[in-house]
């Protein structure tokens, strides 16, 4: 079934599917630069406090498809819907307000680099909100906090660290409370014990504060580790065990090759394929 | 084939030519309506208009000093030393001060503008702004044309009186006519429209070399080495454009006030 309903009147998606809309849905989404094909037809559903992980090669269109859900480039051919939003046609302008609900980590981390830690981490809050100062700071100082960078506050990006620097990426995404969760690559050059940190600190706000999350990565290991623990408050602490099945089933991993979707499933399906593409990747 | 490439490079340049006066319009439009980066724009006021000052002080020095050397040579064999005064003057205050300000400007900020937004475009930074709910041309690009327009003209008072106190030094100093005659002399030459002339032009050059540089910087596509075609081209587009938009500016002008 299609919430497509064009050109009749728009229908939101909270009307399409009840109170249990998707928060991400792409709908046959194509995609090429130039003469040069990227996406073609892709098509995927995440739900409210899910996870969906993607692989593929390099340049098989992973963080375009982010981007694509943020609204920084428009896809040639179907239909996205972010938050009950179509946003594949909407104006710069209504796009901004629709971010509010999404935080992304970039790749390289996109820290601005004349900003320091403090005023990266506070940015949306500090330019596109009234927030009162003392309030923003408090917030950074929350948000490094738990994410171990407290003592780098001051520091501007060019003096840390690359694993330090996407830290600070994941803090600045999280600041404003997004709905919505994107991580490019958010382990990759990082140490096994940092990544481990990252990968919780994604587990904490997906089943703590029920964001929803799509992970890009090309760490398995680190795919895995997401997709199959959960968290939990017990007298006041959180912890992060293994997750039941049908907790597990929540996430989803999806296989791009040549701009299409070659597998999708959670990560017990994923380790059974046979498929051997899948299991070259996964080798 | 030549008639292909010919084609495809008309096509480009009349797209840019759009992307360009879209952009141009856009930000000007922002200028009137919220959010406004107030914090922004009064930094780019310091770093355009302080940090340009240095080398247009010089500019203006050594163009006033040398064309007081040279009018002087030539009047002297009409035996009208005492009017190098009218020349230096007339020419710093109508062409010499905005062209040649805007020349330096476009060099120095044309250059760090579309350096600093063209690795900001290859590192995702302007991708990540959007992200946050800020708007790049709100942001980047409202503060620095602002900036650009107003500073330019206030650059170009200053290189004026530079220049004039440059040929005051050399026509003094070496030429051997009195002070007096020399400032007499620059003042007779200074009809008011003129004096509008000068005024006016460098608005539209400050405004030039921004939107050229920022448009630039803004099209950055192919890493570090993308960053460094991004600044060549913004110095030397913004240095063409200045002389095309002060020659168009002048015939307008002319039309309008004489
Ligand atoms: N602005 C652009 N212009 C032209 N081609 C682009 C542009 N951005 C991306 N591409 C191309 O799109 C393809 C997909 O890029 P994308 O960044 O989505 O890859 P990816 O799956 O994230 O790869 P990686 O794992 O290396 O990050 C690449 O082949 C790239 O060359
Ligand atoms: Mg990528």
């Amino acid at each position: 079934m299609s919430p497509v309903a064009d050109p009749l009147p728009p229908v939101t998606l909270e009307e399409a599917f009840g109170p249990n809309a998707p928060v991400v849905m792409f709908d046959e989404v194509s995609l090429a630069f130039d003469d040069k094909v990227i996406l073609e037809q892709v098509s995927f559903t995440l739900l409210r406090g899910h996870t969906k992980i993607f692989l593929g090669a390099s340049g098989a269109g992973k963080s375009t498809i982010l981007k694509l859900i943020l609204g920084l480039l428009k896809p040639d051919s179907g239909v996205i819907w972010v938050y009950g939003e179509r946003i594949d046609n909407m104006s710069e302008r209504d796009l901004l307000h629709v971010r509010d609900s999404l935080g992304m980590v970039f790749q390289e981390g996109a820290l601005f680099d004349s900003l320091t830690v403090r005023e990266n981490v506070g940015f949306k809050l500090l330019e596109e909100t009234k927030m009162p100062l003392p309030e923003v700071f408090a917030r950074v100082e929350e948000v490094l906090g738990f994410i171990g960078l407290a003592e780098h506050i001051d520091k501007m990006p060019s003096e840390l660290s690359g694993g330090q620097r996407r830290r600070v990426a994941i803090a600045r995404a999280m600041t404003a409370k997004p709905r919505i969760l994107l991580y490019d690559e958010p382990t990759t050059g990082l140490d096994p014990i940092t990544a481990i940190t990252v990968n919780e600190e994604i587990i904490k706000l997906r089943d703590l504060e029920n964001v929803s999350s799509i992970v890009v990565t090309h760490q398995l290991r680190d795919a895995y580790y997401i997709a199959e623990h959960a968290a939990h408050r017990a007298d006041g602490r959180v912890i992060i065990e293994r997750a039941d099945e049908d907790k597990a089933e929540e996430a989803e991993f999806i296989m791009l090759r040549d701009g299409r979707i070659c597998f999708e499933g959670s990560a017990g399906a994923l380790r059974a394929s046979p498929d051997p593409y899948l299991r070259a990747f996964l080798s | 084939m030549l008639k292909v490439t010919t084609d495809n490079w008309l096509k480009t340049a009349v797209l840019e030519m759009q992307e360009y006066v879209l952009l141009s319009l856009r930000a000007i439009r922002y200028c009137f309506s919220s959010p406004f980066y107030f914090r922004d724009v009064v930094e780019q006021l310091e770093e355009i208009g302080i940090g340009s000052l240095a080398v247009v002080v010089l500019t203006g020095f050594f163009t006033g000093a040398v064309l007081a050397l040279q009018s002087g040579f030539t009047l002297d064999q009409f035996g009208a030393r005492s009017m190098v005064g009218r020349l230096v003057s007339a020419s710093m205050v109508k062409e010499l001060g905005p062209v040649l300000t805007a020349l330096m400007v476009a060099g120095r900020v044309g250059s760090g503008i579309a350096a600093e937004l063209g690795s900001m475009m290859v590192t995702d930074q302007i991708h990540a702004l959007r992200a946050l709910g800020t708007d790049p041309v709100r942001k980047l690009v409202v503060p620095r044309m602002l900036a650009g327009t107003f500073m330019v003209p206030i650059l170009t008072v200053i290189a004026d009186g530079v220049g004039i106190l440059g040929g005051w030094a050399i026509t003094v100093g070496q030429l051997r006519v009195a002070s007096s005659v020399y400032w007499n002399s620059v003042v007779d030459a200074l009809y008011i429209q003129d004096v509008w002339m000068g005024l006016i032009k460098p608005f539209f050059l400050g405004f030039v070399i921004v939107s050229v540089a920022c448009h630039v910087g803004l099209r950055t596509s192919g890493g570090t080495q993308g960053v460094g075609r991004a600044t060549t081209n913004a110095v030397v587009a913004g240095s063409v454009a200045v002389l095309a938009v002060d020659f168009f500016v002048t015939k307008l002008l002319f039309m309008l006030m004489y």
